[in-house]
């Protein structure tokens, strides 16, 4: 990219978001007709009702919520009520363990399977049927069997993020150039040295898409895993405040998750780099 | 003479006795049996036990105490012991039951208003006056709290009030053991319409409607059923119930995905406040005194920490007599409202609590008993609910209702905690009471299902 095309990006780029933010505050500073009503009566009463505000809040309000936010992130005010800071603390323990587990199993297991084209072809229907299945869906089993709530929401970011990582590596070994292994045969390389010095390499790009996909997977689990089971983290932090109608922390938790998972999606796209190879 | 007996008294002897420790002998007592009366309070029994002990003390042999006595009398000699020995305390320590085998106690909850004595038990420093730890968690969901109930990551929880009884019996879940030691409050819910139907006031006119109720064994499911029922709809086919978590509730009414919905409150009354419905019906003009939900716990829990579990419905019990009075509400409804409880504006959860409400028609009304607080677990209220429960088919076959509402609505632990704090149980826990008009006698459950026109066939 020349730095030229780079500018110009960034400059379409900050007119898109300031045309957002401008239609964002017409369409939510509009008031609808309010009827009249006594003070007394409009004293029980919201602001929507009383005096015809928009339920939507405004940029400007989401703004003001979130410089509070940040100004004390990481209070604590008992079980129920903590800082974001901390909420999101929480989220990304949660999902990095489950990540962890998740390819701690699937790059092994996924190794082998690749390797073996009978393997691979066995349990290729198991994994396409457990592939689709939403993390909600998984959520009241986990809660059943496990009996423990967080180690539920741990067992769901994981089983949730697995399968990318393993169809991704199964893929990724079986689709090594054959030209490379009947060298590696020819030259009487051992089995495992041929799976960690020419495979892994080989396959490492391919796998770590995998492990990109799956971690954009396990940040997207935990929201709607957190929500339900309740407590600590982001997730919980929307459901708190959608109970109490504030839209606008949903928004500001909306735009806090996207941002962390585009983070984690950055990180993860580093590694890839790092281990690309041209052909 | 025994523990019981007035120990200033000098012509007594505080060393022999008879079975009731109120004679001196055997056989005064035998002639006396039929004279015999109780104590009048517990209370007065401790005193006088602690008293016996402490005169024993200090009084080794029987003569000199009561020539202590003779020589000062006994209110000198009662003050006189007072003076270096708190009697006071050493009653009061000496009712507290046996310390708790457990401190640090989850208790669950839902935030709505039915809670209130469950939330504000934490900061308003219940639990720790009756000596225990608790961390009152959020928690999503009906389904979710019960699942946490069950794993034991909760020690107790905020329920609808059938469901320790739709658990005990295996409905909708696994069959285990729960119980109700207190019901958490009376009325307290409301059918909330959407503004478009404000002139659709006559439930005739109801039918093909969507309404919402937050759990399918729920009062709120069983009360609205009935007032359908009772304005000639059938529930179950002229219009359609959806269970829907209540925050959630205003949300879809606002969206129009419901016309109405029979909730607890704070979840009426912030449609109201966010201008998206109005009031229709307090639950309180269907029945005057339901209850609505109950704080249950597994008898699991009850039979390994029984001293937490007594602990735990003393500080409820407490609290829901601090919160059955009227002149505290206000105080309540500002403890509760904060993110870390219930998370809702402290306006909405005052006109829930004080009874002064707006109804969303423009109208300002008044009724302080829209909801109110009584610990008592009456056993006719679980018959109540299992009647209903088999009208609407979620009880197939024979139930035996006495023994069910028995096992699972501990009245008369319940009742015997409430004596030794200084209130008044009622005598029975069964009692008669009108649901629309209609006279419900606990002893006559099958009767009364039988008398619907409207329910499920079976």
């Amino acid at each position: 990219m020349t730095p030229s095309l780079r500018l110009r990006a960034a400059i379409v780029s900050i007119v898109l978001l300031a045309a957002f933010l401008g239609i964002w505050h017409l369409a939510t500073r509009s008031t609808a007709p309010v009827a009249t009503m006594s003070p007394e009566y409009a004293k029980l009463m919201g602001l929507t009702a009383t005096q015809g505000k928009s339920a939507m809040p405004g940029p400007l309000d989401v703004g003001a919520k979130l410089w509070e936010h940040f100004k004390r992130p990481f209070y604590d005010n008992g079980p129920n009520d903590k800082g974001l800071g901390i909420q999101l603390a929480y989220s990304i323990a949660r999902v990095g363990t489950g990540y962890l587990l998740a390819v701690l199993v699937a790059i092994p297991l996924g190794f082998l399977i690749g390797m073996s084209p009978l393997l691979s072809k066995a349990l290729d229907p198991f994994i396409q049927v457990l592939k689709p299945i939403s993390p909600l869906a998984w959520m009241p089993l986990a809660l059943y069997t496990i009996k423990d709530s967080s180690v539920s929401a741990i067992f769901v970011i994981f089983i949730c993020s697995i399968w990318p990582m393993l169809l991704n590596t199964v893929f990724g070994v079986a689709s090594v150039r054959k030209e490379w292994i009947n060298v590696a045969r020819t030259l009487e390389v051992g089995t495992v040295r041929r799976a960690f010095t020419v495979i892994l390499p080989a396959a490492a790009p391919t796998i770590l898409t995998g492990m990109r996909i799956s971690i954009g997977i396990a940040w997207l689990v935990i929201v709607a895993a957190e929500m339900l089971v309740g407590g600590t983290g982001i997730g919980y932090f929307v459901w708190n405040e959608w109970n109490n109608l504030s839209i606008t922390n949903v928004i500001i938790a909306i735009l806090l998750i996207g941002i962390v998972g585009m983070l984690l999606d950055q990180i993860l796209a580093r590694f890839t780099r790092m281990v690309t190879f041209p052909e | 003479m025994s523990t019981f007996d007035d120990p200033f008294d000098a012509d007594r002897n505080l060393r022999s006795g008879c079975v009731c420790g109120r004679h001196r002998s055997a056989s005064e007592h035998e002639q006396a049996a039929l004279r015999c009366e109780p104590v009048e309070s517990v209370e007065k029994r401790y005193e006088g036990v602690v008293a016996s002990a402490v005169m024993r003390t200090m009084f080794p042999q029987d003569a000199a105490r009561r020539a202590f006595l003779k020589s000062v009398g006994a209110s000198t000699a009662l003050a006189a012991v007072s003076q270096f020995f708190p009697l006071k305390t050493a009653t009061e320590v000496f009712a507290e039951t046996g310390s708790p085998e457990k401190k640090d106690l989850k208790v669950g909850f839902i935030p709505i208003t039915c809670a209130t004595p469950i939330i504000m038990a934490a900061p308003m420093g219940f639990y720790a006056k009756h000596g225990l730890n608790v961390e009152v968690v959020k928690t999503a969901g009906w389904a979710v709290i019960r699942d946490k109930t069950i794993n034991k990551e909760y020690d107790a929880a905020h329920m609808l009030a059938p469901m320790p009884i739709a658990i005990s019996l295996g409905l909708g879940a696994n069959a285990i053991p729960f119980a109700v030691p207190a019901i958490e409050n009376i009325n307290g819910q409301g059918i909330v319409l959407a503004t478009k139907h404000k002139d659709k006031r006559d439930p005739k006119d109801w039918k093909g409607l969507k309404f919402a109720i937050p759990f399918d064994y729920s009062m709120h499911n069983y009360l609205l059923r009935y007032y359908l029922a009772e304005h000639g709809l059938d529930p179950d086919t002229d219009v359609q119930l959806r269970s829907v978590p209540p925050p959630e509730m205003v949300a879809n009414l606002r969206a129009d995905n419901i016309d109405g919905f029979l909730a607890p409150d704070n979840i009426c009354q912030r449609a109201i406040y966010d201008g998206v419905g109005f009031m229709h019906l307090l639950s309180k003009e269907i029945w005057d005194g339901h209850p609505c939900c109950s704080f249950a716990a597994s008898r699991e829990f009850i039979t390994s920490a029984p001293n937490s579990f007594a602990a735990l419905t003393r500080a409820i019990v407490d609290a829901t007599a601090y919160a059955s009075k009227a002149e505290n509400r206000k105080q309540i409804a500002e403890a509760i409202a904060p993110a870390n409880y219930i998370n809702a504006p402290v306006t909405v959860l005052e006109q829930v609590l004080t009874g002064t409400y707006a109804d969303g028609l423009g109208g300002v009304k008044t009724d302080a008993k829209r909801v109110d607080f009584d610990p008592f677990p009456w056993q006719s209220f679980a018959v109540w609910m299992l009647t209903q429960m088999k009208r609407w088919g979620q009880i197939k076959g024979e139930v035996d209702y006495k023994a069910v509402a028995e096992q699972v609505y501990l009245a008369t632990d319940t009742g015997k905690l409430m004596t030794e704090m200084g209130l008044a149980p009622p005598a029975s826990p069964y009692k008669s009471f009108a649901v629309m008009g209609k006279t419900f006698d606990p002893a006559k459950p099958d009767e009364y299902v039988a008398s619907f026109k409207i329910r499920k066939q079976s």
